[in-house]
């Protein structure tokens, strides 16, 4: 296999479809043509591992939203156990076959048509195959809905990949979240199947207006319809509710989370002030609420008194903090700039949340925003600290050896 | 003998691809995104910008030589407005309907960039024949775009064209919607008619590099 690689690389070499045999070869195997000997610099840490990481962080998500596929759509039949217990109820075959089903048609779809793209854009420009699409690839089915016509998503994918990325120059170089665009396309072409109560369970929609119907509301869409959810705390935080495929478990996020802070993947920086942010402006709606300056029957009023720490608990706002916001190349690159950046994109999920009940997953209209300020904030913040050192280098004293050379020096040191 | 002489011709048909006044030179956009959501409204608003600017083009051509150059923008937006309201006043008439689509769109032609840029560009410099062809030729140009943007949103959004259900009902699930297809709504907001228009540009780009500006 491998001795054939190199062959089928050789026998290309040169010609036109030379990037997509490359981009096979070194997928797999490395290339024969490696330097053996001498002083090089060896680093496994190339993009491709990199992408490879946030991989295995999005597995687990993966993983639990197969079963919860299956899991919603039984309970959504049967009503949900009354005593629930995780191997009983929750890691069966039954409910991983309606995963299987449902989320691994998402999976193959989203890669096979993102990554075709990709090897048609590399031969037309004529340069390597990039690895960008990898994470995309996988983030995208996380985070529509289970029941997403395939079609649908067969568009939104290239219109995504094409108009997100490939028009600015490819990977590294794109403005907005390909993964987002991506969603965002499908959100604005085809909003009855990215929202309402029917989408988040498997066969509902089918089922509508049927004696056997079903349905399943999201958290967030039951809030801002002016009720209760049913579901408990500990069902938000482990991830048993309907919602998008990978965003519903906050605890397998959180340890994804964690694993790419360890590995040093994503910023700390942006997920710390995006909790921050999120919570200051749940905690100012609250504070309206036990203020008493909202009368009750205001269609504002369940939102704005979910307690504001739940916020990260539903929906789609852990998940968009950790694998979506930390986006290396759309967000921001200065160590504040990470910081207001992250904030903002909290502080503004929350506020859309709440404020537009017809969206009510703000997080990709935030993070989507916040990508097109990421390179403001950055200026901004370069500009800040070119300031701060003028102004030291103006209250210092500089002894030249003779008085002459001090304009020269200014100007060197500024 | 050719009905028009090379140069003549050069006239009308440059704008149409290697000088249009959308495309390469990014003018009247507005327009363009705010009336392409259905086909009928982009013909009726090309149709319209082509008699505003041909008669305009020759209006100001004919006085080049007697407008004091100090007003000439008050001269030029008089013609336009006059021009604009006669459009105007005979769409309310016989488009009712059409002209409330339009709304306020027929009314800003006035301000459409191409029609005052050509008056500058060319009308105060040309003689009433040039200039009729040079104000077809544009609005030829600021057309076509329309015509083609207006036929992919009308199509991908509505699933018609001309108000014609060319792909089926959607309601009683005929033709393409019998299999599951559905409308895209995204092609009935503006911002898609900014990408509709930005992927001609590309393509246009794409084909002659020539256009393609220094970086």
């Amino acid at each position: 296999m491998k001795d054939k690689l190199h062959q089928l690389k050789l026998k290309y070499q040169g010609t036109k479809m030379a990037p997509a045999f490359n981009a096979l070869h070194t997928f797999l195997y490395t290339p024969n043509e490696t330097t053996h000997s001498g002083g090089h610099v060896r680093s496994a840490d190339d993009l491709k591992r990199t992408m490879n990481t946030v991989i295995m962080a999005l597995v687990p998500c993966l993983l639990f939203g197969m079963f919860n596929a299956g899991y919603q759509h039984y309970s959504a039949i049967n009503g949900f156990p009354e005593n629930f217990s995780l191997f009983e109820h929750f890691l069966t075959w039954e409910n991983f076959l309606v995963g299987i089903k449902t989320v691994l048609p998402l999976v193959i779809i989203s890669y096979g048509v993102g990554l075709a793209i990709e090897f048609l854009f590399a031969v037309i420009k004529g340069h390597e195959v990039e690895e960008g699409y990898l994470v995309t690839g996988m983030l995208v089915p996380l985070i529509i809905p289970v029941d997403t016509p395939l079609w649908m998503l067969v568009i939104a994918v290239a219109f995504g990949v094409v108009i997100g990325k490939e028009v600015f120059g490819g990977t590294g170089m794109n403005i907005l979240n390909p993964a987002l665009t991506i969603r965002a396309f499908l959100f604005f072409a085809y909003p009855t199947w990215m929202s309402g109560d029917k989408v988040w369970v498997h066969e509902a929609v089918e089922r509508a207006g049927t004696a056997d119907a079903i349905s399943g509301e999201t958290v967030l869409g039951s809030l801002a319809a002016g009720s209760e959810p049913t579901y408990s705390l500990m069902d938000m935080f482990y991830g048993f509710i309907p919602g998008s495929v990978g965003e519903t478990s906050t605890l397998l996020i959180l340890l994804g989370g964690l694993f790419l802070i360890f590995s040093k993947i994503a910023s700390w920086r942006i997920m710390v002030s995006a909790v921050l942010g999120s919570l200051a402006m749940g905690l100012i709606f609250n504070g309206v609420v036990d203020a008493g300056w909202l009368p009750t029957y205001s269609k504002f009023y369940a939102l704005m008194s979910f307690p504001y720490w739940q916020h990260l608990l539903v929906g789609g706002l852990a998940f968009g903090i950790v694998f979506m916001a930390t986006d290396p190349v759309t967000g921001s690159q200065t160590n504040r700039g990470k910081w207001i950046y992250g904030f903002l994109i909290g502080f503004l999920s929350v506020m859309i949340r709440v404020f537009n009940p017809g969206y009510p997953e703000g997080v990709f209209l935030a993070i989507l925003l916040m990508n097109v300020f990421a390179p403001t904030i950055d200026h901004y913040v370069v500009r800040g600290n070119i300031k701060k050192r003028l102004k030291r280098l103006k209250s210092a004293t500089i002894y030249p050896k003779s008085s002459d050379e001090v304009d020269s020096l200014k100007t060197e040191t500024a | 003998m050719a009905l028009l002489s090379k140069k003549d011709s050069k006239l009308i048909l440059d704008p149409l691809a290697d000088n249009n006044p959308i495309t390469i030179q990014v003018l009247g956009i507005c327009s363009a995104l705010a009336i392409t959501a259905e086909l009928k409204a982009s013909v009726v608003m090309a149709l319209s910008v082509l008699f505003v600017l041909s008669m305009g083009n020759v209006a100001i051509s004919l006085l080049r030589n007697v407008i004091p150059s100090k007003i000439r923008i008050i001269v030029q937006l008089v013609v336009v407005a006059a021009l604009v309201i006669i459009v105007d006043q005979v769409l309310k008439a016989f488009a009712y309907e059409l002209s409330k689509t339009l709304s306020v769109f027929v009314g800003l032609i006035i301000t459409n960039c191409i029609i005052m840029g050509r008056f500058e560009a060319f009308a105060l410099g040309n003689g009433p024949g040039k200039a009729f062809l040079d104000g077809i030729g544009n609005a030829l140009g600021y057309g076509i775009i329309l015509v083609i943007v207006g036929f992919f949103r009308e199509l991908l959004g509505s699933g018609t064209l001309f108000g014609f259900k060319v792909l089926g009902d959607p309601v009683t699930k005929t033709g393409l919607y019998a299999i599951g297809y559905e409308n895209n709504g995204f092609m009935i907001i503006p911002p898609a008619a900014l990408i509709v228009v930005g992927i001609i540009i590309w393509v246009q780009r794409s084909r002659n590099r020539a256009l393609i500006e220094e970086a």
